[in-house]
């Protein structure tokens, strides 16, 4: 038998990856040792930390173009530019989740499976001092994230997945109010998330069935050559879009995400929102434009009508939502339909708008989901629309942040939303899919409606008696919704050095 | 001095006095009032500056030209640039400014909202007019075309009356519907007309567009601005923004922002895509001549003084449409001339009509009735506003009415005469609203209001004065404004590849000089 024979790593273009899985690892260790008092912090310092860290091994690495181990992992300009995105919208979502002073414990509890409504689980909502190993959960997450951009085979893609998915199934089931929507929310979203796993999974069957490997580039050159029944490279490439496209939560295959959205700790939420969209469209850029765009004439259509659906679905039913996370749940699919129209460019600025898109796009719905989760009443957050009544006249400085980032949802210019759509439609325009562009027009008008009622109603109507209390932010959330508002707005007036960017990013190396 | 960044000043100017308006506590309301005052009084005296400054011989379009390098990646610029049709608009704006933050003095008083925020947001909205005429870039154009919302959305819904949160909805979604048309276009014209977005190069870079692309993308301009307009049949909005908004800011709304669809018209659509034009002109010009007599059968048929001034305003844009459509100087000239003349008029009806309605409390025809006799003076100048308005020879929007009217009559003898209509139903409105608010005998519950027996104040003199000697001075010598608009029309009708009928070049050049 010959021996293996271990393949070459280029453990610098590794390394923002092993720095959080490490950070993970340690940061389990720490539950163990430290006692409860210590944790909070130490575990909020470790993770930001690693996080720092990662993000200054990226930048050292922002030079590398390589395939490494085995042709598992490519790090190349994609992959750099959305771990860097990653990593940054990370470290934001971890002061949210580390906010501990808006509600006593914070927003998770410490045990997800107590029955709801049992003693046990009103003591713990009561105050009881919340989970810490979100850290390590996120953490890992994060790593998930990471490999999940720069997967440069199948398998290593399948399992980054799986990575980054399990610890989000975990973190929605820990909300501290509303324990049964969160467990409902846990459980909907791990099935399904699982179901999407399994297309995942038989799509890289077939695509190996027809090309012999599960490399990008052994498939790309199968499907220019291709020795086998193209039914395989069909049926595979299908199964497999499928499996991202819930990720992605594009139409029809979006259908958790209100319900995920609303369940799951806010934090949590806008971790999902920003976090996981760069992930799965990352993910999605990388397979398209590396493996299969030999056969672009054939998925382009097909996924432009799932971007027109996907746009429709969120637009209409955003207009329908009474409740601001489902609301935003819902703006945050037509988002991934904008973002689809910007991959089905299938050229260059495609690829470097969908880039600039997503880091714009991440930092405003940060800021919402912190808006948010401030805005309470005695049962935890008052997210029915009707409670917003008249918040302007309350907390005019909370309300006119939260209008600046529905007005950049709505893509009104001096907004980093406008140009991130002028960006996305032009490449599309450039690409030939002038008619995904009408579509994205039509949808804007209708998504428009939904965010101005909002703003109709926080600052035009009459606050009623039941408007709820602003809490005070903590300086975490003040953070995020400082961070969130100046990139919105500095994307907005000044989006060149990212343009640049995410230009001098947009080559995958093969 | 011609050296003189004029336009970015001139737009940025206003913006800093709307952060240091609303940076005043609102409890000292007395303070920001008369800060915005001055600030747009400082705002006047830079335009009348840049007024001397031109040069009206000159044979370049375009003066005052400025470039900022803002997204080279998109070969996007911080370009400004004026030819005579926007220094005559930003003129308007500048004049209308300080009148309409005069007028608005008591506006917030009564109310619970803050008055500083309202003076911050008119200021806001001087920014964003000014801005939307002086851009020369049309990424920069469209930026302000769409944030020119923010402000007068929040004027109409914070600060109106009646059923303001519909209108300011209302208000916010057709024009947003407009936008994003304009947008699809404005993306479409980069990508196919070289990736640049000035003007001036655009203007060669349309020319390889095929013609059926250019159609498109011309539609998707003028959608936008027809709503702006408004046009028949986008004009919906209108009656009830300018219904709902306090006077001061109807008067803008009417004034000066719905003369962006316009001017955007002459500006982009025609220039851009003159195949296009030439080729939409005759619906134009029917869709026009509706405006202008549907709109003024439901003016004459208004209860709500500040609805039917709204809808007298759609009829005059019928005449500004038709004159921009029949491509000759005079036509051009006339409704450049008209939308100057409009907004002094319809501005200057929109304020008295607002004196009216803050003393009596109601905007109801029918709530007065021979308030003549108890403000004989205020009534005489609601009723020098309504002659105007119906474009009474000796004021200034006879003139270009009838430039209007004998410019596409020379080209278009039947729109001309259809349109001619318009003038007779304009005298219906406007004297028979006179004759049922402030003639004939006294409505015995007007006695009851006791503001009501308060003729015109001093501020309110100070107010409708300039306003009023203007448009006599321009009724009798439009001279000064002609001189600007003329060489900017002839340009671009040459971009139109327009031509006048020969006979009527004399005329049209004595008017220009």
């Amino acid at each position: 038998m010959e021996p293996l024979k271990l393949p070459p790593i280029d453990y610098g273009a590794l390394l923002p990856m092993l720095i959080l899985f490490g950070a993970a690892c340690l940061g389990i260790l720490l539950e163990v040792i430290l006692p409860r008092r210590a944790r909070n912090a130490a575990q909020l310092g470790l993770a930001l930390l690693a996080v720092v860290a990662a993000l200054v091994a990226v930048i050292l690495e922002r030079g590398t173009r390589t395939v490494t181990i085995g042709g598992a992992v490519a790090v190349d300009g994609p992959t750099l530019f959305l771990q860097g995105a990653i990593l940054v919208l990370g470290g934001v979502s971890l002061l949210l989740i580390g906010e501990r002073t808006i509600e006593r414990g914070g927003a998770f509890v410490s045990q997800a499976a107590v029955t709801v409504g049992s003693q046990k689980d009103v003591q713990q909502a009561g105050g009881q001092p919340g989970a810490t190993e979100v850290y390590p959960l996120t953490s890992f997450a994060l790593g998930g994230m990471l490999l999940f951009v720069s997967a440069n085979d199948l398998l290593t893609m399948f399992v980054a997945l799986e990575v980054f998915s399990l610890p989000l199934y975990l973190l929605c089931a820990l909300a501290r109010r509303r324990r049964l929507l969160s467990q409902e929310a846990a459980l909907k979203y791990f099935l399904l998330g699982s179901y999407a796993s399994a297309f995942f999974l038989f799509g890289v069957a077939f695509i190996y069935g027809f090309s012999g490997g599960i490399q990008l580039d052994v498939v790309h050159e199968a499907v220019a050559n291709p020795q086998r029944s193209s039914v395989l490279l069909y049926a595979g490439l299908g199964l497999l879009t499928i499996g991202l496209l819930f990720k992605a939560a594009l139409a029809p295959f979006h259908v958790w995400t209100p319900d995920v959205y609303q369940g799951a700790p806010t934090p949590v939420t806008a971790f999902m929102a920003a976090c996981t969209k760069v992930a799965a469209f990352g993910a999605l850029l990388r397979v398209l434009y590396v493996a299969f765009e030999g056969v672009r004439w054939d998925f382009q259509p097909i996924l432009g009508v799932i971007a027109v659906l996907t746009m429709f679905v969120g637009a209409v039913l955003a207009v329908t939502q009474t409740d601001l996370k489902r609301l935003l749940a819902y703006s945050s699919i037509a988002n991934a339909g904008y973002l689809l129209v910007g991959v089905l460019a299938l050229n260059e600025e495609g690829l470097s708008s969908t880039m600039f898109y997503l880091v714009a796009y991440g930092f405003s719905v940060l800021a919402a989901f912190a808006v948010i989760s401030l805005v309470r009443d005695a049962d935890g957050e008052a997210t029915h629309l009707s409670r917003w009544a008249g918040i302007g006249r309350k907390s005019p400085l909370l309300a006119g942040v939260f209008t600046f980032i529905l007005l950049a949802f709505a893509g009104i210019p001096v907004t980093s939303g406008f140009m991130s759509k002028f960006a996305v439609f032009g490449a599309a325009i450039e690409g030939g899919q002038t008619w995904l562009v009408i579509f994205g027009v039509i949808t804007s008008m209708l998504l428009a409606f939904p965010y101005l009622r909002v703003v109709v109603l926080m600052w035009l109507s009459e606050p009623g008696e039941t408007t709820p209390a602003v809490s005070i932010p903590g300086y975490l959330t003040s953070a995020v919704l400082g961070l969130g508002v100046l990139v919105t707005l500095a994307l907005g007036v000044a989006p060149d050095p990212l343009l640049e960017l995410t230009r001098d990013a947009a080559q995958f190396v093969r | 001095m011609t050296n003189f960044p004029f336009l970015s000043v001139l737009t940025l100017l206003p913006l800093v006095g709307a952060g240091v308006v609303a940076c005043i506590p609102r409890t000292r309301a007395q303070v920001a009032k008369v800060v915005a005052l001055v600030w747009s009084l400082l705002v006047l005296g830079l335009s009348v500056f840049m007024w001397i400054a031109y040069e009206t011989g000159s044979t370049d379009r375009f003066q005052f030209h400025e470039s900022y390098t803002w997204i080279p990646s998109w070969n996007a610029n911080f370009t400004f640039a004026a030819d005579g049709i926007a220094l005559v608009m930003l003129m308007l704006i500048a004049v209308l400014f300080p009148v309409v933050i005069l007028a608005s003095w008591h506006d917030v008083d009564q109310s619970t909202r803050s008055a500083p925020a309202y003076f911050a947001l008119l200021l806001a909205f001087e920014f964003t007019m000014i801005g939307v005429f002086a851009a020369a870039d049309i990424f920069l154009f469209y930026v302000f075309f769409e944030i020119m919302l923010i402000p007068m959305y929040f004027i109409i819904g914070s600060f109106g009356s009646g059923q303001k949160q519909y209108a300011a909805v209302k208000f916010f979604l057709y024009s947003l519907v407009g936008g994003l048309f304009m947008l699809a276009s404005v993306i479409g014209l980069w990508v196919l007309g070289g990736h640049t977005f000035d003007f001036t190069e655009l203007v060669k870079g349309t020319a390889q567009i095929d013609q059926n692309t250019a159609r498109w993308l011309f539609l998707g301009f003028f959608v936008a601005f027809a709503i702006k307009a408004p046009f028949f049949p986008f004009h919906t909005w209108l009656p009830d923004s300018g219904g709902a908004a306090p006077a001061g800011a109807a008067a803008l709304l009417v004034g000066v922002m719905d003369k962006v669809g316009t001017f955007g018209i002459l500006r982009y659509c025609l220039s851009l895509f003159p195949e296009a034009s030439r080729w939409f002109a005759p619906t134009a010009m029917v869709l026009a001549v509706i405006g202008i007599l549907y709109a003024a059968l439901l003016a004459v048929g208004q209860n709500d003084l500040k609805r039917l001034v709204s809808y007298t305003s759609i009829a005059h844009f019928g005449f500004i449409g038709i004159g921009i459509f029949a491509f000759t100087t005079q036509a051009g000239t006339g409704a450049v001339l008209y939308m100057v003349n409009h907004g002094l008029a319809t501005g200057l009806l929109f304020i008295v009509v607002g004196m009216f309605v803050a003393r009596r409390g109601s905007a109801l025809v029918s709530d007065f009735g021979g308030a003549g006799k108890l403000v004989p003076v205020l009534a005489g100048v609601l009723f020098f506003a309504g002659l105007a308005s119906l474009a009474l020879p000796g004021t200034a929007p006879f003139v270009s009415e009838f430039l209007v009217l004998i410019g596409t009559f020379s080209t278009n003898k039947g729109f001309a005469v259809v349109a001619t209509l318009g003038i007779v139903l304009a005298a219906a409105y406007v004297l028979w609203m006179i004759q049922r608010t402030v003639q004939g005998t006294l409505n015995p519950a007007l006695t009851e209001v006791p503001a009501m027996s308060k003729d015109i104040t001093l501020r309110e003199k100070v107010v409708v004065a300039p306003l009023i000697a203007l448009l006599l001075v321009f009724g009798f010598y439009p001279k000064p404004i002609t001189d600007v608009i003329n060489p900017a029309v002839q340009f671009t009708l040459q971009d139109v590849g327009a031509k006048d009928p020969v006979p009527t070049v004399e005329a049209g050049g004595k008017v220009g000089g």
